[in-house]
Protein backbone atom coordinates (compact mmCIF):
# COMPACT_ATOMS: atom_id res chain seq x y z
CA UNK A 1 0.00 0.00 0.00
CA UNK A 2 2.86 2.24 0.15
CA UNK A 3 4.14 2.44 -3.49
CA UNK A 4 2.07 3.48 -5.74
CA UNK A 5 3.12 3.99 -9.48
CA UNK A 6 3.38 7.36 -11.24
CA UNK A 7 -0.06 6.39 -13.30
CA UNK A 8 -3.94 7.23 -13.82
CA UNK A 9 -5.61 7.08 -10.54
CA UNK A 10 -9.22 5.82 -10.29
CA UNK A 11 -10.76 8.11 -7.94
CA UNK A 12 -13.85 9.43 -6.82
CA UNK A 13 -15.35 12.86 -7.48
CA UNK A 14 -14.04 15.08 -4.81
CA UNK A 15 -17.53 14.72 -3.09
CA UNK A 16 -19.27 12.22 -4.48
CA UNK A 17 -21.68 12.02 -1.37
CA UNK A 18 -23.34 15.58 -2.15
CA UNK A 19 -25.08 15.07 -5.26
CA UNK A 20 -25.17 18.56 -6.93
CA UNK A 21 -28.10 20.33 -7.27
CA UNK A 22 -28.37 22.28 -10.81
CA UNK A 23 -27.58 20.74 -14.25
CA UNK A 24 -29.87 18.19 -15.08
CA UNK A 25 -29.47 15.77 -17.68
CA UNK A 26 -28.66 16.89 -20.74
CA UNK A 27 -25.76 18.46 -19.23
CA UNK A 28 -24.16 15.53 -18.52
CA UNK A 29 -24.52 13.82 -21.67
CA UNK A 30 -23.91 16.25 -24.12
CA UNK A 31 -20.39 17.58 -22.94
CA UNK A 32 -19.26 13.69 -23.92
CA UNK A 33 -21.09 13.42 -26.88
CA UNK A 34 -17.89 15.23 -29.02
CA UNK A 35 -15.63 13.07 -27.61
CA UNK A 36 -17.85 9.71 -27.91
CA UNK A 37 -18.76 10.11 -31.19
CA UNK A 38 -14.88 10.42 -32.50
CA UNK A 39 -13.86 7.54 -30.40
CA UNK A 40 -16.59 5.56 -31.79
CA UNK A 41 -15.99 6.44 -35.17
CA UNK A 42 -12.30 6.39 -35.36
CA UNK A 43 -11.19 3.76 -32.76
CA UNK A 44 -14.08 1.68 -32.12
CA UNK A 45 -15.13 1.49 -35.85
CA UNK A 46 -11.65 0.45 -37.24
CA UNK A 47 -11.40 -1.93 -34.70
CA UNK A 48 -14.79 -3.66 -35.71
CA UNK A 49 -13.77 -2.98 -39.40
CA UNK A 50 -10.53 -4.90 -38.28
CA UNK A 51 -12.79 -7.82 -36.97
CA UNK A 52 -14.61 -8.27 -40.21
CA UNK A 53 -11.70 -7.93 -42.77
CA UNK A 54 -9.52 -10.20 -40.84
CA UNK A 55 -12.02 -12.70 -42.16
CA UNK A 56 -11.74 -11.24 -45.43
CA UNK A 57 -9.97 -12.16 -48.22
CA UNK A 58 -9.54 -8.27 -48.98
CA UNK A 59 -7.23 -7.49 -51.54
CA UNK A 60 -5.70 -3.65 -52.70
CA UNK A 61 -5.89 -4.76 -56.59
CA UNK A 62 -7.54 -6.92 -58.89
CA UNK A 63 -10.55 -7.79 -56.85
CA UNK A 64 -13.95 -5.41 -56.96
CA UNK A 65 -15.28 -7.40 -53.67
CA UNK A 66 -13.90 -9.03 -51.23
CA UNK A 67 -15.41 -12.32 -49.83
CA UNK A 68 -15.81 -13.93 -46.16
CA UNK A 69 -13.40 -16.91 -45.77
CA UNK A 70 -13.37 -17.26 -42.33
CA UNK A 71 -10.56 -18.62 -40.40
CA UNK A 72 -8.62 -18.95 -43.29
CA UNK A 73 -6.38 -16.04 -42.66
CA UNK A 74 -5.25 -17.52 -39.24
CA UNK A 75 -4.87 -20.77 -40.07
CA UNK A 76 -2.36 -19.46 -42.73
CA UNK A 77 -0.70 -17.51 -40.66
CA UNK A 78 0.27 -20.14 -37.98
CA UNK A 79 1.49 -22.47 -41.40
CA UNK A 80 3.40 -19.22 -42.49
CA UNK A 81 6.84 -19.64 -41.41
CA UNK A 82 7.48 -15.91 -42.03
CA UNK A 83 4.77 -15.37 -39.75
CA UNK A 84 6.28 -17.28 -36.90
CA UNK A 85 9.16 -15.80 -37.45
CA UNK A 86 7.56 -12.51 -36.69
CA UNK A 87 5.58 -13.96 -33.57
CA UNK A 88 9.41 -15.13 -32.25
CA UNK A 89 11.21 -12.03 -33.17
CA UNK A 90 8.67 -9.77 -31.35
CA UNK A 91 9.14 -12.03 -28.47
CA UNK A 92 12.85 -11.55 -28.77
CA UNK A 93 12.67 -8.07 -29.18
CA UNK A 94 10.12 -7.58 -26.50
CA UNK A 95 12.13 -9.50 -23.57
CA UNK A 96 15.38 -8.36 -24.75
CA UNK A 97 14.41 -4.46 -24.52
CA UNK A 98 11.60 -4.28 -22.93
CA UNK A 99 11.84 -6.63 -20.11
CA UNK A 100 15.30 -7.03 -19.46
CA UNK A 101 17.05 -3.92 -21.04
CA UNK A 102 14.64 -0.48 -20.20
CA UNK A 103 13.11 -2.34 -17.19
CA UNK A 104 16.57 -3.24 -15.24
CA UNK A 105 18.85 -0.21 -16.65
CA UNK A 106 15.52 2.13 -15.66
CA UNK A 107 15.66 0.67 -12.23
CA UNK A 108 19.67 0.57 -11.36
CA UNK A 109 19.17 3.93 -12.76
CA UNK A 110 16.86 5.41 -10.78
CA UNK A 111 18.68 3.45 -7.35
CA UNK A 112 21.84 4.96 -8.45
CA UNK A 113 20.63 8.46 -8.95
CA UNK A 114 19.26 8.25 -5.36
CA UNK A 115 22.78 8.08 -4.08
CA UNK A 116 24.66 10.46 -6.88
CA UNK A 117 25.54 14.09 -6.75
CA UNK A 118 23.37 16.11 -7.64
CA UNK A 119 25.37 17.64 -11.32
CA UNK A 120 25.73 13.77 -12.18
CA UNK A 121 21.95 13.23 -11.63
CA UNK A 122 20.71 16.36 -13.57
CA UNK A 123 23.53 15.33 -16.11
CA UNK A 124 22.32 11.51 -16.82
CA UNK A 125 18.93 12.60 -15.99
CA UNK A 126 18.78 15.08 -19.16
CA UNK A 127 20.85 12.64 -21.65
CA UNK A 128 18.74 9.79 -21.04
CA UNK A 129 14.86 12.14 -21.44
CA UNK A 130 16.30 13.45 -24.04
CA UNK A 131 16.67 10.46 -26.00
CA UNK A 132 13.32 9.91 -24.82
CA UNK A 133 11.67 12.72 -26.22
CA UNK A 134 13.26 12.82 -29.64
CA UNK A 135 10.74 11.88 -32.55
CA UNK A 136 10.88 8.14 -33.08
CA UNK A 137 12.34 8.53 -36.61
CA UNK A 138 15.15 10.75 -35.33
CA UNK A 139 15.85 8.51 -32.81
CA UNK A 140 16.17 5.64 -35.19
CA UNK A 141 18.42 7.17 -37.32
CA UNK A 142 20.82 8.31 -34.41
CA UNK A 143 21.21 4.48 -33.94
CA UNK A 144 21.40 3.62 -37.69
CA UNK A 145 24.73 5.78 -37.89
CA UNK A 146 25.60 4.38 -34.53
CA UNK A 147 25.22 0.72 -35.41
CA UNK A 148 26.33 1.34 -38.96
CA UNK A 149 29.59 -0.30 -40.48
CA UNK A 150 30.85 3.13 -41.03
CA UNK A 151 29.40 3.83 -37.77
CA UNK A 152 30.34 5.57 -33.84
CA UNK A 153 30.16 1.74 -32.41
CA UNK A 154 32.59 -0.02 -34.96
CA UNK A 155 34.74 2.73 -34.45
CA UNK A 156 35.02 2.62 -30.60
CA UNK A 157 35.39 -1.37 -30.98
CA UNK A 158 38.38 -0.71 -33.82
CA UNK A 159 39.97 1.87 -31.18
CA UNK A 160 40.39 -1.13 -28.65
CA UNK A 161 41.16 -2.95 -31.11
CA UNK A 162 38.15 -5.47 -30.65
CA UNK A 163 36.05 -6.99 -34.09
CA UNK A 164 34.29 -4.96 -35.67
CA UNK A 165 31.45 -6.06 -37.73
CA UNK A 166 28.00 -5.10 -39.84
CA UNK A 167 25.59 -4.86 -36.59
CA UNK A 168 22.65 -3.92 -38.37
CA UNK A 169 23.50 -7.02 -40.84
CA UNK A 170 24.96 -9.70 -38.31
CA UNK A 171 22.84 -8.96 -35.69
CA UNK A 172 19.66 -6.76 -36.86
CA UNK A 173 17.32 -7.79 -34.22
CA UNK A 174 19.96 -6.94 -31.09
CA UNK A 175 20.71 -3.46 -32.85
CA UNK A 176 17.06 -2.72 -32.66
CA UNK A 177 16.67 -3.91 -29.47
CA UNK A 178 19.23 -1.34 -28.08
CA UNK A 179 17.74 1.38 -29.97
CA UNK A 180 14.66 0.30 -27.97
CA UNK A 181 16.33 0.65 -25.00
CA UNK A 182 18.35 3.60 -25.69
CA UNK A 183 15.05 5.46 -26.80
CA UNK A 184 12.89 3.84 -24.08
CA UNK A 185 14.56 3.42 -20.87
CA UNK A 186 13.69 6.80 -19.73
CA UNK A 187 10.27 6.06 -19.14
CA UNK A 188 11.05 2.75 -16.47
CA UNK A 189 13.73 5.51 -14.83
CA UNK A 190 11.11 7.74 -14.27
CA UNK A 191 8.52 5.30 -12.80
CA UNK A 192 11.19 3.23 -10.67
CA UNK A 193 12.41 7.06 -9.33
CA UNK A 194 9.08 8.32 -8.27
CA UNK A 195 8.76 4.84 -6.32
CA UNK A 196 11.64 5.05 -4.48
CA UNK A 197 11.12 8.55 -3.49
CA UNK A 198 7.89 7.39 -1.66
CA UNK A 199 10.14 4.36 -0.03
CA UNK A 200 10.19 6.12 4.08
CA UNK A 201 13.67 6.79 4.29
CA UNK A 202 13.59 5.66 8.00
CA UNK A 203 12.48 1.69 7.26
CA UNK A 204 16.03 1.63 4.79
CA UNK A 205 17.86 3.10 7.65
CA UNK A 206 16.41 0.98 10.22
CA UNK A 207 17.55 -1.98 7.89
CA UNK A 208 21.42 -0.74 7.61
CA UNK A 209 21.56 0.05 11.32
CA UNK A 210 20.21 -3.95 11.41
CA UNK A 211 23.46 -4.58 9.63
CA UNK A 212 21.80 -5.42 6.60
CA UNK A 213 23.81 -4.98 3.47
CA UNK A 214 23.31 -3.17 0.03
CA UNK A 215 22.16 -6.21 -1.74
CA UNK A 216 20.16 -7.15 1.07
CA UNK A 217 18.03 -4.26 1.52
CA UNK A 218 17.22 -3.91 -2.46
CA UNK A 219 16.08 -7.95 -2.51
CA UNK A 220 14.35 -8.08 1.08
CA UNK A 221 13.09 -4.60 1.32
CA UNK A 222 13.21 -2.23 -1.55
CA UNK A 223 12.04 -4.45 -4.48
CA UNK A 224 9.25 -6.08 -2.19
CA UNK A 225 7.96 -2.41 -1.41
CA UNK A 226 8.11 -1.21 -5.40
CA UNK A 227 6.50 -4.49 -6.29
CA UNK A 228 3.25 -2.63 -7.75
CA UNK A 229 5.47 0.01 -9.67
CA UNK A 230 7.35 -2.95 -11.22
CA UNK A 231 4.49 -4.58 -12.54
CA UNK A 232 2.27 -1.40 -13.82
CA UNK A 233 6.13 -0.65 -15.86
CA UNK A 234 6.52 -4.08 -17.21
CA UNK A 235 2.87 -3.64 -18.83
CA UNK A 236 3.38 -0.34 -19.94
CA UNK A 237 6.75 -1.03 -21.31
CA UNK A 238 5.82 -4.57 -23.46
CA UNK A 239 2.45 -2.45 -24.69
CA UNK A 240 4.77 0.57 -26.26
CA UNK A 241 7.27 -2.03 -26.94
CA UNK A 242 4.80 -4.24 -29.32
CA UNK A 243 4.01 -1.49 -31.30
CA UNK A 244 7.16 0.01 -32.12
CA UNK A 245 7.35 0.23 -36.05
CA UNK A 246 8.94 3.27 -37.20
CA UNK A 247 12.35 3.08 -34.69
CA UNK A 248 12.58 -1.03 -37.11
CA UNK A 249 11.48 0.72 -40.09
CA UNK A 250 14.29 3.65 -40.30
CA UNK A 251 17.01 1.17 -38.98
CA UNK A 252 16.33 -1.67 -41.15
CA UNK A 253 13.02 -2.28 -43.14
CA UNK A 254 12.52 -5.33 -40.84
CA UNK A 255 15.61 -6.58 -42.70
CA UNK A 256 17.75 -8.54 -44.05
CA UNK A 257 15.92 -10.95 -45.03
CA UNK A 258 13.26 -10.64 -42.12
CA UNK A 259 15.89 -11.13 -39.60
CA UNK A 260 14.03 -7.99 -37.62
CA UNK A 261 10.90 -8.11 -38.77
CA UNK A 262 8.37 -7.85 -35.68
CA UNK A 263 4.68 -8.38 -36.13
CA UNK A 264 3.79 -4.19 -37.17
CA UNK A 265 6.50 -4.63 -39.99
CA UNK A 266 4.98 -8.29 -40.86
CA UNK A 267 1.65 -6.60 -40.64
CA UNK A 268 2.43 -3.99 -43.13
CA UNK A 269 4.72 -6.19 -45.50
CA UNK A 270 1.48 -8.31 -45.80
CA UNK A 271 -1.13 -5.45 -46.71
CA UNK A 272 0.88 -3.57 -48.83
CA UNK A 273 3.60 -5.25 -50.05
CA UNK A 274 2.08 -7.94 -50.72
CA UNK A 275 -1.43 -6.40 -51.03
CA UNK A 276 -3.04 -8.70 -48.61
CA UNK A 277 -4.98 -6.60 -46.51
CA UNK A 278 -7.29 -9.13 -44.93
CA UNK A 279 -4.15 -11.01 -44.20
CA UNK A 280 -1.97 -8.67 -43.06
CA UNK A 281 -5.44 -7.46 -40.58
CA UNK A 282 -5.46 -11.26 -38.86
CA UNK A 283 -2.08 -10.39 -38.20
CA UNK A 284 -3.05 -6.79 -36.54
CA UNK A 285 -6.15 -8.22 -34.75
CA UNK A 286 -3.87 -10.85 -33.13
CA UNK A 287 -1.63 -8.54 -32.92
CA UNK A 288 -4.20 -5.98 -31.39
CA UNK A 289 -5.34 -9.70 -28.85
CA UNK A 290 -2.22 -9.59 -27.53
CA UNK A 291 -2.10 -5.77 -26.60
CA UNK A 292 -5.67 -5.76 -25.46
CA UNK A 293 -4.69 -8.52 -22.68
CA UNK A 294 -2.11 -6.95 -21.56
CA UNK A 295 -3.76 -3.91 -21.38
CA UNK A 296 -6.65 -6.28 -19.26
CA UNK A 297 -4.17 -7.39 -16.85
CA UNK A 298 -3.06 -3.61 -16.05
CA UNK A 299 -6.44 -2.61 -15.48
CA UNK A 300 -6.76 -5.40 -12.88
CA UNK A 301 -3.43 -4.43 -11.62
CA UNK A 302 -4.41 -0.73 -11.02
CA UNK A 303 -7.96 -2.29 -9.68
CA UNK A 304 -6.64 -4.21 -6.81
CA UNK A 305 -4.87 -1.26 -5.49
CA UNK A 306 -8.19 1.57 -6.10
CA UNK B 1 29.74 6.36 8.18
CA UNK B 2 30.20 9.35 6.33
CA UNK B 3 33.26 8.00 4.31
CA UNK B 4 31.27 4.73 3.25
CA UNK B 5 28.52 7.42 1.87
CA UNK B 6 30.81 9.18 0.28
CA UNK B 7 32.12 5.99 -1.01
CA UNK B 8 28.83 4.99 -2.27
CA UNK B 9 28.60 8.62 -3.83
CA UNK B 10 31.48 8.02 -5.72
CA UNK B 11 30.42 4.57 -7.21
CA UNK B 12 26.93 6.03 -8.07
CA UNK B 13 28.57 8.50 -10.13
CA UNK B 14 30.62 6.80 -11.90
CA UNK B 15 27.98 3.90 -12.65
CA UNK B 16 25.74 7.17 -13.80
CA UNK B 17 28.42 8.30 -16.02
CA UNK B 18 29.43 5.54 -17.82
CA UNK B 19 25.51 5.23 -18.84
CA UNK B 20 25.42 9.25 -19.88
CA UNK B 21 28.81 7.86 -22.08
CA UNK B 22 26.76 5.08 -23.89
CA UNK B 23 23.66 7.28 -24.48
CA UNK B 24 25.07 10.82 -25.08
CA UNK B 25 26.77 9.11 -28.34
CA UNK B 26 23.88 9.19 -30.98
CA UNK B 27 23.11 12.24 -29.86
CA UNK B 28 26.57 13.63 -30.16
CA UNK B 29 26.67 12.32 -33.26
CA UNK B 30 23.74 14.17 -34.32
CA UNK B 31 24.83 17.50 -33.33
CA UNK B 32 28.73 17.34 -34.54
CA UNK B 33 27.63 16.19 -37.86
CA UNK B 34 24.74 19.26 -38.27
CA UNK B 35 28.01 21.58 -38.09
CA UNK B 36 30.53 19.64 -40.25
CA UNK B 37 30.55 20.05 -43.60
CA UNK B 38 32.30 16.65 -44.15
CA UNK B 39 30.04 14.23 -41.57
CA UNK B 40 29.74 10.87 -42.71
CA UNK B 41 28.12 8.43 -40.01
CA UNK B 42 30.98 8.57 -36.89
CA UNK B 43 31.04 10.72 -34.55
CA UNK B 44 34.08 13.06 -34.92
CA UNK B 45 34.96 16.60 -33.90
CA UNK B 46 33.89 18.97 -37.33
CA UNK B 47 37.03 19.78 -39.59
CA UNK B 48 35.78 22.60 -39.68
CA UNK B 49 32.40 24.27 -37.84
CA UNK B 50 30.09 25.74 -40.27
CA UNK B 51 26.17 26.27 -40.48
CA UNK B 52 26.40 25.14 -44.41
CA UNK B 53 24.05 22.04 -43.36
CA UNK B 54 21.30 24.30 -42.05
CA UNK B 55 21.37 26.47 -44.85
CA UNK B 56 21.31 24.02 -47.52
CA UNK B 57 18.11 22.49 -45.38
CA UNK B 58 16.54 25.22 -44.90
CA UNK B 59 14.26 25.67 -47.94
CA UNK B 60 10.40 25.55 -48.43
CA UNK B 61 11.07 22.22 -49.94
CA UNK B 62 12.65 20.79 -47.57
CA UNK B 63 11.85 21.73 -44.04
CA UNK B 64 9.13 24.34 -44.27
CA UNK B 65 6.51 22.87 -45.93
CA UNK B 66 6.91 19.66 -43.88
CA UNK B 67 7.41 21.74 -40.74
CA UNK B 68 3.89 23.48 -41.63
CA UNK B 69 2.27 20.47 -42.07
CA UNK B 70 3.09 19.13 -39.09
CA UNK B 71 2.21 22.15 -37.33
CA UNK B 72 -1.18 21.73 -39.08
CA UNK B 73 -2.12 18.24 -38.56
CA UNK B 74 -0.62 18.34 -34.70
CA UNK B 75 -2.17 21.66 -33.94
CA UNK B 76 -5.42 20.85 -35.54
CA UNK B 77 -5.76 17.72 -33.83
CA UNK B 78 -4.25 18.96 -30.67
CA UNK B 79 -7.24 21.64 -30.59
CA UNK B 80 -9.76 18.55 -31.03
CA UNK B 81 -8.05 16.63 -28.25
CA UNK B 82 -8.56 19.10 -25.61
CA UNK B 83 -11.57 20.50 -26.60
CA UNK B 84 -13.24 17.12 -26.53
CA UNK B 85 -11.52 15.98 -23.63
CA UNK B 86 -12.32 19.41 -21.10
CA UNK B 87 -15.83 18.86 -22.65
CA UNK B 88 -16.15 14.97 -21.80
CA UNK B 89 -14.07 15.72 -18.67
CA UNK B 90 -16.25 17.44 -17.00
CA UNK B 91 -19.45 15.58 -16.28
CA UNK B 92 -17.29 12.75 -15.57
CA UNK B 93 -15.42 14.96 -13.30
CA UNK B 94 -18.42 16.62 -11.52
CA UNK B 95 -21.51 14.55 -11.89
CA UNK B 96 -22.50 11.02 -10.15
CA UNK B 97 -23.70 8.37 -12.33
CA UNK B 98 -23.34 4.91 -12.76
CA UNK B 99 -21.87 5.08 -16.12
CA UNK B 100 -18.79 6.86 -15.08
CA UNK B 101 -16.75 3.79 -13.62
CA UNK B 102 -17.49 1.90 -16.45
CA UNK B 103 -16.87 4.52 -19.06
CA UNK B 104 -13.34 5.49 -17.12
CA UNK B 105 -12.51 1.84 -17.07
CA UNK B 106 -12.89 1.72 -20.88
CA UNK B 107 -10.97 4.70 -21.69
CA UNK B 108 -8.41 3.45 -19.54
CA UNK B 109 -8.31 0.57 -21.15
CA UNK B 110 -7.73 2.29 -24.63
CA UNK B 111 -5.26 4.22 -23.50
CA UNK B 112 -2.98 1.43 -23.37
CA UNK B 113 -4.31 -0.11 -26.67
CA UNK B 114 -1.41 -0.44 -29.07
CA UNK B 115 -2.35 1.93 -32.02
CA UNK B 116 -0.26 0.63 -34.43
CA UNK B 117 -2.24 -2.23 -34.67
CA UNK B 118 -5.37 -1.27 -36.26
CA UNK B 119 -3.53 1.08 -38.68
CA UNK B 120 -4.22 -1.55 -41.74
CA UNK B 121 -7.89 -1.81 -41.24
CA UNK B 122 -8.09 2.26 -40.65
CA UNK B 123 -6.40 2.29 -43.84
CA UNK B 124 -8.79 0.14 -45.80
CA UNK B 125 -11.50 2.07 -44.01
CA UNK B 126 -10.38 5.88 -44.86
CA UNK B 127 -10.08 4.24 -48.58
CA UNK B 128 -13.81 3.23 -48.22
CA UNK B 129 -15.21 6.73 -46.78
CA UNK B 130 -12.90 8.41 -48.97
CA UNK B 131 -10.79 10.18 -46.30
CA UNK B 132 -7.65 8.44 -47.08
CA UNK B 133 -4.75 11.66 -48.28
CA UNK B 134 -6.94 14.13 -46.47
CA UNK B 135 -5.55 16.48 -43.57
CA UNK B 136 -8.70 16.63 -41.85
CA UNK B 137 -9.49 12.34 -42.05
CA UNK B 138 -5.60 12.17 -40.17
CA UNK B 139 -6.56 14.79 -37.77
CA UNK B 140 -9.35 13.31 -36.61
CA UNK B 141 -7.77 10.21 -36.65
CA UNK B 142 -4.81 11.55 -34.62
CA UNK B 143 -7.56 13.11 -32.53
CA UNK B 144 -9.15 10.04 -31.56
CA UNK B 145 -6.48 8.23 -31.02
CA UNK B 146 -5.37 10.37 -28.16
CA UNK B 147 -8.27 11.44 -26.65
CA UNK B 148 -8.44 8.29 -24.36
CA UNK B 149 -5.49 9.23 -22.21
CA UNK B 150 -6.59 12.94 -22.65
CA UNK B 151 -9.61 12.61 -20.87
CA UNK B 152 -8.01 10.44 -18.33
CA UNK B 153 -5.58 13.08 -17.99
CA UNK B 154 -8.33 15.67 -17.54
CA UNK B 155 -10.68 14.09 -15.34
CA UNK B 156 -8.09 13.72 -13.29
CA UNK B 157 -6.86 17.47 -12.72
CA UNK B 158 -10.30 18.56 -12.91
CA UNK B 159 -11.10 16.37 -9.90
CA UNK B 160 -8.64 18.70 -7.76
CA UNK B 161 -10.54 21.73 -8.72
CA UNK B 162 -13.11 22.36 -5.76
CA UNK B 163 -16.63 22.12 -6.19
CA UNK B 164 -17.68 25.01 -4.01
CA UNK B 165 -16.54 28.39 -6.53
CA UNK B 166 -18.73 26.70 -9.05
CA UNK B 167 -21.83 26.10 -6.85
CA UNK B 168 -21.53 29.90 -6.23
CA UNK B 169 -21.76 31.13 -9.83
CA UNK B 170 -24.41 28.55 -10.32
CA UNK B 171 -26.29 29.91 -7.50
CA UNK B 172 -25.62 33.33 -9.28
CA UNK B 173 -27.62 31.85 -12.54
CA UNK B 174 -24.42 30.75 -14.57
CA UNK B 175 -24.91 27.93 -16.52
CA UNK B 176 -22.26 24.76 -16.15
CA UNK B 177 -21.13 25.44 -19.81
CA UNK B 178 -20.30 28.81 -18.02
CA UNK B 179 -18.66 27.81 -15.02
CA UNK B 180 -16.77 25.00 -17.01
CA UNK B 181 -15.29 27.96 -19.21
CA UNK B 182 -14.86 30.87 -17.03
CA UNK B 183 -13.79 28.79 -13.43
CA UNK B 184 -13.01 25.37 -13.85
CA UNK B 185 -10.65 25.51 -17.06
CA UNK B 186 -8.78 28.67 -15.98
CA UNK B 187 -7.97 26.72 -11.89
CA UNK B 188 -6.58 24.01 -13.72
CA UNK B 189 -4.28 25.96 -16.38
CA UNK B 190 -1.88 24.07 -15.98
CA UNK B 191 -3.46 20.88 -16.18
CA UNK B 192 -4.75 21.44 -19.43
CA UNK B 193 -1.27 22.77 -20.91
CA UNK B 194 0.05 19.65 -19.50
CA UNK B 195 -2.75 17.47 -21.66
CA UNK B 196 -2.15 20.01 -24.47
CA UNK B 197 1.79 19.77 -24.55
CA UNK B 198 1.53 16.16 -24.33
CA UNK B 199 -1.03 15.55 -27.15
CA UNK B 200 0.67 17.66 -29.19
CA UNK B 201 4.46 15.95 -28.51
CA UNK B 202 3.24 12.70 -29.02
CA UNK B 203 1.78 13.79 -32.32
CA UNK B 204 4.65 15.39 -33.43
CA UNK B 205 6.86 12.23 -33.32
CA UNK B 206 4.19 9.96 -34.71
CA UNK B 207 5.48 8.37 -37.86
CA UNK B 208 3.26 5.41 -38.71
CA UNK B 209 -0.54 7.57 -38.62
CA UNK B 210 0.57 9.61 -41.34
CA UNK B 211 3.20 7.34 -42.99
CA UNK B 212 -0.30 5.31 -43.44
CA UNK B 213 -2.86 7.75 -44.29
CA UNK B 214 -1.38 10.84 -45.82
CA UNK B 215 0.46 10.02 -49.74
CA UNK B 216 0.97 13.02 -51.79
CA UNK B 217 4.46 14.35 -50.57
CA UNK B 218 3.05 18.22 -50.54
CA UNK B 219 1.08 17.04 -47.41
CA UNK B 220 3.91 15.75 -45.32
CA UNK B 221 4.49 16.33 -42.10
CA UNK B 222 8.44 15.86 -40.82
CA UNK B 223 8.46 12.53 -39.53
CA UNK B 224 7.78 11.08 -43.04
CA UNK B 225 9.77 13.96 -45.31
CA UNK B 226 12.92 12.58 -42.99
CA UNK B 227 13.06 9.74 -44.91
CA UNK B 228 13.65 11.57 -48.26
CA UNK B 229 16.81 11.96 -47.16
CA UNK B 230 17.64 8.32 -47.28
CA UNK B 231 15.55 7.06 -50.91
CA UNK B 232 14.77 10.07 -53.48
CA UNK B 233 18.23 12.37 -53.23
CA UNK B 234 20.88 9.95 -53.85
CA UNK B 235 24.06 10.16 -51.97
CA UNK B 236 22.80 10.44 -48.51
CA UNK B 237 23.85 14.22 -47.36
CA UNK B 238 24.46 13.15 -43.31
CA UNK B 239 25.29 16.44 -41.93
CA UNK B 240 22.00 17.68 -43.78
CA UNK B 241 19.94 15.27 -42.42
CA UNK B 242 21.59 15.76 -38.77
CA UNK B 243 20.46 19.49 -39.12
CA UNK B 244 16.73 18.81 -40.55
CA UNK B 245 16.83 16.02 -36.79
CA UNK B 246 17.39 18.65 -35.16
CA UNK B 247 15.60 21.48 -36.50
CA UNK B 248 12.48 18.90 -35.93
CA UNK B 249 13.69 17.86 -32.82
CA UNK B 250 13.70 21.32 -31.24
CA UNK B 251 10.29 22.05 -30.77
CA UNK B 252 9.09 18.96 -28.64
CA UNK B 253 12.38 19.18 -27.03
CA UNK B 254 11.15 22.57 -25.53
CA UNK B 255 7.76 21.54 -25.14
CA UNK B 256 8.94 18.57 -23.14
CA UNK B 257 11.46 21.39 -20.63
CA UNK B 258 8.12 23.44 -20.11
CA UNK B 259 6.41 20.53 -18.84
CA UNK B 260 8.89 18.64 -17.24
CA UNK B 261 8.13 19.70 -13.66
CA UNK B 262 5.01 18.07 -13.67
CA UNK B 263 5.72 15.31 -15.70
CA UNK B 264 8.58 14.22 -13.23
CA UNK B 265 6.88 14.90 -10.09
CA UNK B 266 5.58 11.56 -9.41
CA UNK B 267 2.52 12.46 -12.15
CA UNK B 268 0.14 10.20 -13.52
CA UNK B 269 1.89 9.24 -16.71
CA UNK B 270 0.37 5.83 -17.28
CA UNK B 271 0.01 4.66 -21.27
CA UNK B 272 1.92 7.85 -22.39
CA UNK B 273 4.50 6.33 -24.30
CA UNK B 274 2.70 4.58 -26.68
CA UNK B 275 4.68 4.62 -30.01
Amino acid sequence: MTTTAPRPRLTKTPDAEHPVHGPRLPVRILPLTPAIVLLLLFLAGPIAYCVYIAFTDLQLTGQAQESFVGFDNFTRAFGDEAFLNAVWLTLVFTVLSSLIGQNTLGLALAALIQRASKPVRTLTGGIVVTAWVLPEVVAGFLLYAFFRREGTLNAILDWLHLPSQNWLFTLPILAVSFANVWRGTAFSMLVYSAALNEIPKEITEAAEVDGAGGRRRMWHITLPMIRRSIATNLMLNTLQTLSVFGLIWVMTRGGPGGRSQTLPLFMYEQAFQNSLIGYGTAVALLLLLVGSLFSLLYLRLLRTEV
Amino acid sequence: MTSRRTTRRLAADAGLLMVAAAFVLPLAWVVLSALDPHANLRVKTPDALTLDNFDAILTPEITFTPLLNSLLLCGGATLLTVVCAALAAYPLSRFRSRFNRPFLLTILFATSLPITAIMVPVYALFVRVDLIDTMQGTILFFAASQLPFAIWLMKNFMDGVPRELEEAAWTDGASAFQSLLRIVLPLMGPGVSVVTVFSFVMMWGNFFVPFMLLLTPDQMPASVSINDFFGNRGMVAYGQLAAFSIVYSTPVILLYVLIARRLGGGFALGGAVKG
